[in-house]
């Protein structure tokens, strides 16, 4: 796929383009493709290709200049992500500080928070963890019971978050925490943000089922952190952590297009290259899986559309999580079975190839970032109008 | 291939064009005319049918002003297809315009052209394409009907049959086999002692269709007499596309009407859609409805672009809605329950719709063989 998008950015493409042509090379360039947002996949090389992008600029490229952003227009941010993605740049390490803790703050923290914790991330000094699910509040969010209290000007901190990726690597972590303890559910928590190196913080690292480090759990025992660093207000931690949840900029749209290309092209080309043992009722759910990916690249570029042109994202952005995800697993499943029982054997300490990884870890997919469960009772709820099941 | 980066937005035009649209087949094409339509042997009312050509111009809407129409282009055709798909509007709108009127204006013959396209642009002239025969075949290889040249005339003989509107059309587009190739025929079927035309009962009656058996039948002959399919397959692409945009339209209305019903049945003393099973059956069918969305929004831009990627756009567009509407009729029904299966509720029509459009010009696994085939596997 190559897109046009206009000549107000065409220099701004070249410019990308250029960078990329030269700094992706060696080492960097021989980590092509690898990495995904749940993958600890060659992880220092990949910290070391973010400080490259850090250094030629090209992180936050839409956050303000004051805070060592770029300043640039969404639009200049979507062509930088396209162009990335194009290039096969190995996937980025630090997306949970940029993508995620990043943007929070931006929308919601203090002017003093901001200066302090933003520039750091974009020089990629500071990595950050996600502390939010925990063993008794998955899709329950609301039911955590982590809890911090006021001591003089400090908080402190006890229980346990888990599912919490690359931990052992952050140095911070933004956690959700109960300080009201007498207050239900969403109400009484608030958002704290903790130094991970002290003595309160444990992290045990968990193998996932591709055999990675990639998460962990993060026990607090007597943890602290200043009383200022709370991302808005004391009590209101839940209107935090969901106020720049699932807003669609459409800035990772086209890279995981692009990656769901190149896949479902390796598959369709095993397929030729494997003939007549591949019966044709596979052949038939492979040409599925490609039109499943053809749909979604036109799904991708409504919302694309929708988001440039200033307008609030159609029902198709609140439908694409389920489908993409389901999508990408069962293209897994058919590549598994084009590649046969050769596919099946693994290298010397269950080292995987990129389509075992890759097929290994798009089961996390119908879990993270809302279940494929939860994803329907949104689409019911939200874009349907249907009533809540009630509560017990 | 390059293609850019903002599609679907609607221009505050088409948006306007959709208005009005909705607001005739609120007012002509009711579920109490459906009815009463479908109920006929002709299944059009003639005078609704001259109101869609004189006063909203919709048959010659993408027909070039040089033959009459208006020129506008296929992205305004699409959502008109969308609006008369969720109304099942019960005329020789698809088969005139999506399939005849599309053939005439690939062909290639200007003097054709003009005389046939501006009576179809006027809502004047009802146009049926006659291409399957009893095989039921939508390829080049399932042509057996012959055209020959006898005396300076060409003479049509053989059976057509599924021929949509072939019942009520004034004019027949004949596809025919020559001693060259395939050739594409007008017949004007008035007083025709050599055709015998005979309605079809069909399980979806909001959709007229019927056999055609032509015995020495004379026609004019359309372009060149042997090398027409290519036109004709170029056109039977642009039909698919907007065939799926018009499934996509009954699918969102069979889909509104379940989400409705779930909203105010209530059993064990709440709203069935407040129960996760009902609940995640309407989120997947809302999930099929945006993807078959994405499919004609593709095939309407390959077509808009006259692109060289129409025929795989086309074939997942085909593929993708066709699958999508008998799916999410099929699962409208379930959540309506025991009255979602009675001849009274609306939905059962949307369902047989859904089926017989699946199987009009292809059903889904025939289009994915031809991807299959493009894809080299």
């Amino acid at each position: 796929m190559d897109l046009d998008f206009g000549p107000g950015v065409t220099d701004f493409r070249t410019e990308v383009r250029d960078w990329l042509a030269e700094h992706l090379v060696g080492e960097f360039a021989a980590h092509r493709g690898i990495g995904g947002p749940a993958d600890s996949e060659a992880w220092e090389v990949r910290v070391a290709w973010d400080r490259e992008l850090a250094a030629g600029g090209w992180l936050g490229l839409s956050w303000p200049v004051e805070y060592g952003g770029r300043g640039l227009t969404l639009l200049e941010e979507i062509v930088f992500n396209y162009e990335y993605a194009r290039s096969g740049a190995p996937y980025r390490a630090t997306t949970s500080g940029l993508d995620l803790f990043g943007p929070m703050l931006l929308a919601m923290g203090t002017p003093a928070q901001k200066q302090r914790f933003l520039p750091p991330i974009l020089r990629v000094e500071q990595l950050w963890g996600q502390g939010f699910s925990e063993p008794g509040a998955g899709s329950d969010l609301a039911s955590l019971r982590c809890r911090a209290e006021l001591d003089g000007d400090q908080w402190v901190i006890n229980g346990q978050k888990v599912w919490t990726t690359m931990a052992h690597t952050a140095d911070w972590l933004y956690v959700l925490v109960r300080t009201d303890p007498d207050a239900k559910r969403h109400r009484g928590l608030s958002m704290l943000l903790v130094p991970r190196h002290q003595p309160g913080v444990d992290v045990r690292i968990i193998r996932n089922l591709a055999g990675q480090g990639e998460f962990a759990e993060v026990f607090f025992n007597d943890a602290r952190t200043a009383a200022d660093l709370v991302v808005g207000e004391v009590g209101q931690g839940w209107r935090t952590a969901m106020g720049t949840l699932g807003i669609e900029r459409g800035v990772t749209l086209l890279p995981q297009q692009l990656s769901f290309e190149r896949e479902v092209e390796n598959l369709v080309q095993a397929a030729r290259e494997a003939g007549d043992a591949v019966p044709a009722s596979t052949r038939d759910r492979i040409v599925e899986a490609w039109m499943s990916v053809r749909v979604m690249r036109t799904t991708n570029l409504r919302t694309l559309g929708e988001v440039l042109a200033g307008r609030a994202p159609g029902p198709q952005a609140g439908i694409a999580k389920l489908f993409a995800s389901t999508a990408h697993q069962r293209m897994g499943h058919l590549a598994a079975e084009v590649a046969g029982p050769a596919g099946q054997l693994v290298g010397e300490d269950y080292a995987l190839d990129v389509r075992q990884r890759t097929f290994l870890l798009s089961l996390a997919e119908t879990i993270y970032g809302g279940s494929s469960e939860i994803q329907r009772n949104i689409i019911g709820e939200q874009l349907l109008g249907l009533p809540k099941e009630p509560r017990p | 291939m390059t293609e850019t980066a903002l599609v679907g937005i609607l221009s505050d035009e088409q948006l306007q064009l959709r208005q009005v649209l909705r607001t005739f087949l609120d007012r002509h094409s009711a579920e109490p005319d459906v009815r009463r339509l479908m109920a006929t042997d002709e299944g059009y009312d003639a005078r609704v049918w001259r109101r869609l050509g004189g006063e909203l111009g919709l048959p010659g809407l993408a027909i070039p002003e040089e033959y009459g129409g208006s020129g506008f282009g296929y992205a305004e055709l699409g959502l008109v297809f969308e609006e008369t798909g969720r109304a099942l509007l019960c005329a020789p709108y698809f088969g005139t315009v999506a399939l005849a009127a599309e053939v005439l204006l690939r062909a290639g013959d200007e003097a054709a052209a003009k005389d046939l396209l501006p009576g179809i642009a006027a809502g004047e002239t009802v146009a049926a394409l006659a291409l399957t025969e009893p095989g039921g075949r939508w390829d080049e290889a399932g042509i057996t009907v012959r055209a020959e040249r006898v005396a300076g005339r060409w003479l049509l003989s053989g059976v057509k049959t599924y021929v949509l509107d072939g019942h009520i059309a004034h004019l027949l587009l004949v596809v025919a086999r020559t001693d060259t190739g395939i050739g594409l025929f007008a017949v004007d079927p008035a007083g025709e002692p050599g055709l015998r035309r005979t309605p079809l009962r069909t399980v979806d009656q909001t959709r007229k269709q019927a056999r055609l058996d032509f015995s020495g039948v004379p026609a004019r002959l359309i372009g060149d007499a042997g090398t027409a399919w290519p036109a004709i397959a170029r056109a039977l692409s642009t039909a698919a596309v907007l065939l799926a945009a018009e499934q996509l339209g009954g699918a969102s209305r069979a889909l509104e009407l379940a989400v409705d019903y779930a909203k105010i049945r209530e059993q064990y003393g709440r709203a069935i859609g407040s129960f996760q099973a009902v609940k995640h059956r309407l989120a997947d069918m809302l999930t099929d409805v945006e993807c078959a969305r994405s499919a004609v929004q593709d095939g309407l831009r390959a077509l808009a672009a006259d692109a060289e990627d129409l025929p795989v756009a086309a074939s997942v567009a085909k593929a993708c809605c066709s699958e999508v509407f008998t799916r999410v009729t099929a699962g409208a029904i379930q959540v309506h329950g025991g009255i979602g299966f009675t001849w009274e509720h609306s939905v059962q029509l949307y369902f047989k719709r859904a089926k017989a459009s699946e199987l009009l010009l292809g059903s889904p696994a025939e289009h994915r063989a031809r991807l299959a085939e493009r894809l080299g596997l």
